[in-house]
């Protein structure tokens, strides 16, 4: 008999998918109980009790059925009113909008919904890392784009321009943007639309992070004249109102795209959790209080990291979004690994290694302020009293 | 703004003028400026820590007085409640609307101590005409804060 062999069977496409570097770095991380992490990419808030409390409620009263594929009509309708209310956008409940499974599944859908083999995706880089494996999953082909520090993280029309060739199918923005903390304010977006206008190119705005915004309002691709039409929006409740772990989220595209990103939802998830759906749309309906209190603290930690690491002499870009900042490590002679891995045994603080976010991340780190005051001046204490030693 | 700077110091009283003006985008010497003014004119009335004293040897009860009294001609309540305020052992004193008067929040060492004040102190003050003493058997949340080990952080890493 043929002995069978499991590892044999992963389709090319899965296996071409480069396990993640930085699982490893986390895993070590997770077995170390004396170290200060500055390193999760989530909110530190336990989620608003009101919506906590809608969830539970949902289920006290036996509400554990399937929700229409598209999800609940009343929460779409809620998320309509928001995306119209708060970045002038103009979806329809009923066919342009879709409850996902988080930020995560809407990006997934879109992709598999728009790409074939051989199509070019655009994407910036350093960048949040699903887009790529998603990319290729599809057959597609990744382009980067590297957006640097002096330009503030944008993505340029010169950059742009430089990459679409004819078989551009896809630019994917994600702003503001994780790990950079970069925003695309609405001249960058106009300029980027005023390239992409008389092409065939479709985007995909991961806006997950729009409402962590400091001193500007978020400004949506598809508000822009004439670029709903080619936009997907792929957003969620996780940052916003602290609820990673509900697994919520939603897409809006035009009709068209819609109900073929309905299709796939439909075949692979049947709908998003109900209780999560029920909790979601008591934070569209409540949680608005309780989400500008987060943003008002997250955005008073931005100020007191930068403030604290600008003591240390680590002085770095000012972030305009999400809970990020990205400071630039490279003038110490070590790589972002390196930085990373002797800050944590020396030291005892972790951070993220730039390059996890793509090759162009390598000379930087991300630090995370999802965390509280105290806990934020120890890590970046500690982070000092390392730098001086180098 | 003003109300920010009293909402953070009240959430956490140890921060320090640098960085409450940090994070609020002002100058350190406006903030110590702002923090006087509100000291001076008893905005801000005192700085505490919140302490478990059931996670300490240290004897702790704290019980909930209900008082009913007369007021006065004059003064109607605030002679009384002056009187009452001098006691070192009352931690805290309301005017309440409802079913009594006063209700008088006592700290003591231990349950007969208090007691005693109660029977000693409270009950002989001429215009006291009823006491009910109820003591706190457990805190599960004061001041806002919840009584409970500091939780750990569950976040799973992820980018």
């Amino acid at each position: 008999m043929m002995p069978f062999d499991p590892s044999k069977v992963i389709s090319k496409q899965c296996a071409g998918i480069k396990p993640s570097g930085i699982r490893k770095f986390f895993d070590m991380l997770d077995g170390m109980k004396d170290v200060i992490s500055l390193t999760v990419g989530q909110p530190d808030f336990v989620t608003p009790w009101k919506i906590r409390e809608a969830g539970i409620e949902s289920i006290e009263q036996g509400k554990t059925y399937y929700t229409s594929n598209s999800g609940l009509p009343a929460l779409r309708e809620e998320i309509s009113s928001y995306l119209e209310r708060s970045f002038a956008l103009s979806y329809d409940a009923e066919r342009e909008l879709l409850v996902t499974i988080g930020g995560s599944e809407a990006v997934d859908l879109a992709a598999r919904a728009l790409l074939d083999p051989g199509d070019e995706v655009i994407l910036h880089y350093p960048n949040y890392v699903c887009y790529e494996p998603l990319c290729r999953m599809c057959g597609a082909k990744v382009v980067p784009i590297v957006t640097t520090e002096r330009e503030n993280f944008k993505v340029t029309p010169e950059a742009l321009r430089a990459v679409i060739t004819p078989k551009t199918k896809l630019l994917i923005l994600s702003y503001p943007n994780n790990p950079t903390g970069g925003i695309m304010e609405r001249a960058d977006l106009e300029a980027i639309a005023d390239v992409i206008r008389d092409t065939g190119i479709v985007v995909l705005s991961d806006e997950i992070y729009a409402e962590l915004t400091y001193g500007s309002r978020h400004v949506s691709f598809g508000s822009l004249p004439g670029m709903k039409e080619r936009t997907v929006v792929c957003s969620g409740f996780s940052k916003a109102f602290a609820m990673t772990g509900w697994r919520l989220g939603y897409v809006a595209a035009p009709a068209p795209i819609l109900s073929a990103i309905r299709k796939i939802h439909q075949y692979a998830i049947m709908c998003a959790p109900t209780a999560s759906q029920f909790a979601g749309l008591a934070a569209m309906r409540e949680g608005q209080e309780a989400m500008h209190e987060m943003i008002a603290e997250y955005d008073r930690r931005r100020k007191l990291t930068l403030s604290e690491l600008a003591k240390i002499g680590l002085s770095c870009y000012e972030p305009k979004g999400a809970f990020y900042v990205f400071p630039d490590i490279s003038r110490f002679g070590l790589s972002s690994q390196e930085f990373a891995s002797r800050l944590i045994n020396e030291a005892r603080a972790a951070v993220v290694p730039g390059d996890a976010f793509g090759e162009s991340g390598e000379g930087y780190i991300r630090i995370s302020y999802a965390y509280s005051v105290g806990h934020i001046k120890e890590g970046i204490a500690r982070m000092g009293r390392f730098l001086s030693t180098l | 703004m003003k109300n920010e700077l009293l909402k953070l110091l009240e959430n956490d009283a140890r921060l320090t003028a640098e960085e409450l003006a940090v994070m609020l985008s002002k100058e350190t010497g406006d903030i110590k400026k702002m923090i006087g003014d509100y000291e001076k004119d008893g905005v801000i009335l005192g700085y505490k820590t919140l302490v478990d004293w059931d996670k300490t040897a240290t004897e702790h009860v704290n019980a909930l007085i209900e008082l009913h009294v007369s007021p006065q001609p004059d003064r109607g309540f605030d002679q009384i409640a002056e009187k009452i305020c001098r006691y070192p052992e009352v931690d805290s004193l309301y005017l309440m609307s409802g079913g009594f008067d006063f209700a008088v929040m006592l700290e003591g060492k231990t349950m007969k101590e208090v007691a005693l004040f109660v029977v000693q102190k409270l009950a002989p003050l001429d215009s006291v005409i009823s006491t009910a003493t109820h003591f706190v058997l457990k805190k599960y949340k004061d001041k806002g804060v919840v009584y409970e080990k500091p939780r750990e952080d569950e976040r799973s890493n992820c980018l």
